[in-house]
């Protein structure tokens, strides 16, 4: 353990790590957001789930600096009443929760689909990738209606409010796979014809084997990259979803459901329901997205910026 | 004695969109326990076409058309997929070319020798690992438990190959394909990989198949020589009677070419030519455009293999040894 923490210090990502400021700085950031998020329950002033604790008379309340403001809600209070610092804590940590879930479910898909059809090729290969490409020509935001509104009115919104996290997650996860499975399989096709796999096969290694235990790991330098930015394209994924009201339920409100509510009363002077989220949410994507370049610059040293 | 491997009448083919080429042409060898066989010729003989077909590992749309290929007296030529990873690996094993491309970048070499063994022999962790020690330190590698756990970039290109044997040794495999092991590297550092490969079948009884088209290099290593042009054996034999008293007039040029045979100053010899792309490879003999004895016979009659001196068993196939050219 000691070792390996010794070698991570050495290593080169590191070293390039201490000297870029930004990358410095964004994972900073995104490093208070999760530890708010997910610490939430312990740290939030409210817990915006429990009905109890939420008094109508308090709702629309402007921030704590402003004229009307009270100093028990620091940012204000959403039109239900909840505590925004508090809403926006748990909502940040479902959005965070939704982005990484459809990320891993993405990434399963594929990374399975692109090795392959990268190894395996021929008409297999074919068919998989046309299925990316009609994967891709729908956009996510259509599946994702499609999908959720055909659940809501199957099943009712009470259920639908009780699956919501996992069926974001599933819609998300299914609509974005296609960019994993191109660029494995991009990969997969300049790493098959090494050396290295001709002399697994000679070892008498399995297909499965090579492809998962040899081939895979020389792809991941530019699964980590993807996965960065899918993460980032997730969170907002969901974002929209809930803000076109498909995602999650105003009772348990992410940071999109949150922006969406907050829409309604933007013209009666309540910005700050829709504003403080909206930051947010702005911030925990573009330090993804800034971790992500960064870390496509470390990893691809032939890309040298300018 | 009964060979460990024996190949018969064997051609291998490629088709292409233009129709099939064949890159071996009934090819006859085989080869003893324990025995060094040289396969040598120019790039593109098939040399390494052979090696590949020999584990059934030819790359589509290479196929295997006519033929059989015996190991241990099985034809492993028709051998399915499944069947021939047990060979794969484990009874053969082959070292390749580039000691710097044929190690897995992002495994440690532990891994990737222990995974080896999984492949074929069932056994613990620790076993594994006792058996990767074992042949790490049988091929002089210092410190093999330290360097278990290092990756293939901390090692140097003659550590690689030395790894690479030792994986190829792994299994206690009957017959080595070594094709082509020193081109990458250092003319010290292949004397040491050579001597390394003798010695390893001299004290595991293990047969060498040695590809090259080094003749210094099969020179020393190998008990037996085969000399490959354009997908055929053109002279066959052991391997001082080839170097010393070269039949067929390719090989009397190969060993005109090497540098040795040379005083310093003066400019090397070399064949005339270019040996033929296997769509376009010439009516008679193959290599008759490029030979300083041709006949007219040449030109229309393909020679077959003739023994030049039956005790031995040196064959060459060319008309000036059956006997069919006056010279």
């Amino acid at each position: 353990m000691k070792q390996s923490l010794q070698n991570f210090k050495d290593s080169y990502l590191f070293y390039s790590f201490k000297r870029d400021k930004i990358a410095i700085i964004s994972f900073a950031i995104l490093l208070v957001l999760v530890v708010l998020s997910f610490s939430a329950p312990l740290i939030a002033p409210y817990n915006p789930y429990d009905a109890e604790s939420i008094d109508i008379m308090n709702s629309e309340m402007p921030p704590a600096w402003m004229e009307d403001g009270s100093s028990e809600f620091l940012l204000g209070t959403d039109q239900q009443g909840r505590d925004l610092v508090s809403t926006m804590m748990y909502g940040m940590r479902l959005s965070i929760l939704i982005g990484l879930g459809a990320v891993m479910l993405q990434a399963v898909i594929g990374i399975s689909v692109g090795l392959i059809a990268g190894y395996l090729g021929g008409r297999l290969d074919n068919f998989l990738m046309r299925l990316a490409d009609i994967q891709l020509s729908f956009a996510t935001m259509l599946v994702a209606i499609l999908v959720s509104a055909i659940f809501q009115t199957m099943f009712g919104a009470s259920r639908y409010n009780e699956l919501a996290v996992p069926l974001l997650v599933i819609i998300i996860g299914i609509a974005e796979w296609p960019q994993y499975a191109r660029t494995v399989r991009a990969s997969v096709l300049g790493e098959k014809g090494k050396e290295y796999v001709e002399a697994a096969k000679v070892v008498g290694l399995s297909k499965v084997r090579i492809m998962f235990r040899h081939i895979l790991p020389n792809t991941m330098s530019s699964v980590l990259v993807i996965s960065t930015v899918q993460v980032a394209n997730a969170v907002m994924s969901e974002a929209a979803l809930s803000f076109l009201g498909l995602g999650m339920p105003v009772n348990r409100p992410s940071l999109g459901s949150l922006i969406n509510a907050g829409f309604e009363y933007i013209f009666s002077g309540a910005w700050w329901i829709t504003l403080f989220p909206g930051i947010f949410l702005v911030l925990l994507v573009l330090v993804i997205n800034l971790l992500g370049d960064w870390l496509r610059d470390v990893l691809n040293p032939k890309l040298y910026k300018g | 004695m009964e060979p460990i491997l024996d190949i018969k009448n064997l051609d291998v083919k490629f088709a292409l969109r233009t129709g099939e080429v064949t890159a071996i042409d009934n090819l006859n060898l085989s080869l003893n326990k324990g025995e060094r066989l040289g396969i040598v010729g120019e790039s593109g003989a098939g040399k390494s076409v052979l090696g590949f077909s020999i584990i059934n590992l030819i790359r589509k749309p290479g196929f295997i058309g006519n033929g059989s290929i015996d190991f241990r007296g099985k034809q492993i030529s028709t051998y399915s997929e499944e069947q021939i990873r047990n060979i794969r690996g484990n009874r053969i094993s082959m070292i390749f070319q580039d000691p710097m491309m044929a190690l897995n970048p992002v495994l440690t070499i532990g891994t990737q020798m222990t995974e080896a063994i999984f492949a074929h022999m069932d056994v613990s962790q620790e076993e594994a690992e006792r058996i990767a020690l074992e042949k790490l330190a049988k091929v002089h590698i210092p410190a093999p438990e330290k360097r278990l756990n290092q990756y293939p970039h901390e090692f140097s290109g003659g550590m690689r190959q030395r790894i690479i044997i030792a994986i190829s040794l792994l299994t206690s495999p009957d017959l080595i394909i070594a094709d082509e092991p020193t081109t990458a590297l250092d003319v010290t550092i292949q004397a040491e990989i050579m001597d390394l490969l003798i010695e390893l079948c001299e004290s595991e009884g293990m047969s060498l198949i040695l590809i090259t088209h080094d003749l210094g290099v099969v020179s020393e290593v190998t008990e037996r020589i085969a000399v490959m042009y354009a997908g055929r054996v053109i002279e066959s034999g052991p391997t001082e009677a080839i170097i010393k008293n070269p039949q067929h007039p390719y090989t009397q040029g190969l060993i005109k070419a090497l540098p040795e045979s040379r005083k310093p100053g003066e400019p090397l010899y070399q064949i005339p030519g270019m040996m033929p792309t296997l769509t376009d490879i010439p009516p008679g003999c193959a290599f008759n455009p490029r030979c300083p004895m041709r006949g007219d016979i040449c030109m229309t009659k393909r020679p077959e293999a003739a023994f030049a001196d039956e005790k031995t068993g040196h064959m060459a196939a060319c008309h000036l040894v059956s006997g069919d050219l006056a010279s």
